[in-house]
């Protein structure tokens, strides 16, 4: 019963992110809105975690697989990424590990320089 | 044997859980970065659907009820990050400027790149969205009139490095906090990367979450401002 009630609640707010993206006319998914009114309601006391958490567990470890289907479609995509599937590739790779050195170290600059500010 | 096979609902699920769970035991028991479970499941059932002659709309018909549980997984991202609350609140700044940070050197990185490799218009607003989650990524490149599909392997690949690589990336670049751990591969990787921030440690995993919600809608605000360079 409880299982049922969790998943229920985050299929339910999964619908309202849903109808959200289809009201609202910005390219933001339902998951986005349902990420932001579910961490809202948890925050407010609306929804306790005990309502949530196994299941969200759950899915949450199961989640890699679902990634599965999408990335297999990439035998549909490759004849017409043909072209320039080289600057593909390397654009990827590169822009990737660029946003990695930018997001974390930047970050990391901003926690030391707190830390130390706290210290004095 | 195929049209049998080729009907059937269960088919691409089974196919891709086996091969998923296979590619499980495969990376306990030899522990090396390149039998990541993603990377082998993936190249499994794509040598599985060659070898049988089932193409992807008929694998999808089963498999896409995988796919239709990442929405309710991308919502439950939010306890782990209301886990971290109080973490969240303490170094905000930290976090937002560097999610700002990563989205800022995403356009940058792909306009330099796109102009070394000259690439025409459709082609450089096409990867603009790489970064972010797939479905911000699709709405992005549909507004800008990229190639869809395209958008959303450039996604998957980037993704991919992320789970594959994500850490290992982090540690040669010594980023070592966690919570600049958890921001790098969720603003560089999205969901993808955060599966495996998730498995690092709660804290990265929490901050991944916040990153592929904030980085996705800061990119959508820039996209504007980067669309019209090339």
């Amino acid at each position: 019963m409880k299982y049922i009630i969790q998943f229920e609640i985050i299929l339910a707010i999964s619908l309202v992110g849903e109808l959200l993206n289809r009201l609202i006319p910005l390219p933001i998914p339902a998951s986005i809105y349902g990420m932001a009114i579910l961490f809202t309601a948890l925050c407010t006391g609306l929804i306790k975690l005990s309502a949530v958490k196994e299941t969200g567990k759950f899915l949450i470890y199961i989640m890699p697989m679902m990634f599965i289907p999408a990335a297999v479609g990439l035998i549909e995509t490759w004849e017409a990424m043909q072209d320039f599937i080289v600057a593909i590739i390397v654009i990827s790779i590169v822009s990737t590990i660029l946003v990695m050195a930018a997001a974390g170290h930047m970050t990391q600059i901003i926690l030391k320089f707190k830390g130390k500010e706290e210290k004095k | 044997m195929k049209e049998l096979l080729q009907d059937s609902m269960f088919f691409g699920v089974a196919v891709s859980v086996g091969t998923f769970l296979l590619a499980t035991a495969i990376k306990k028991r030899w522990n090396f970065f390149l039998f990541n479970p993603l990377l082998l499941s993936i190249t499994a059932t794509i040598a599985a659907l060659l070898i049988i002659g089932i193409d992807y709309q008929h694998y999808n018909n089963g498999a896409k009820y995988l796919s239709y549980l990442l929405t309710p997984a991308t919502v439950a991202l939010a306890i782990p990050l209301y886990e971290q609350t109080m973490l969240l609140k303490k170094n905000f700044t930290a976090i937002i400027v560097g999610i700002a940070s990563g989205v800022l050197m995403s356009f940058v990185s792909i306009f330099a790149m796109a102009m070394l490799f000259r690439l025409g218009h459709t082609e450089y607003v096409t990867l603009l969205p790489k970064s972010i989650t797939t479905a911000i990524g699709i709405s992005l490149s549909q507004e800008l009139q990229g190639y869809v599909a395209i958008t959303v392997t450039a996604i998957i690949m980037t993704g991919l490095l992320g789970n594959i690589a994500g850490g290992l990336i982090c540690r040669i670049l010594g980023i070592k906090h966690p919570i600049a751990k958890g921001i790098a591969i969720g603003t560089a990787s999205h969901v993808m990367g955060t599966a495996k921030a998730m498995e690092i440690g709660e804290i990265e995993g929490a901050m991944s979450s916040l990153s592929i919600a904030v980085a996705g809608c800061m990119t959508v605000g820039a996209a504007i401002l980067f669309e019209g360079l090339i």
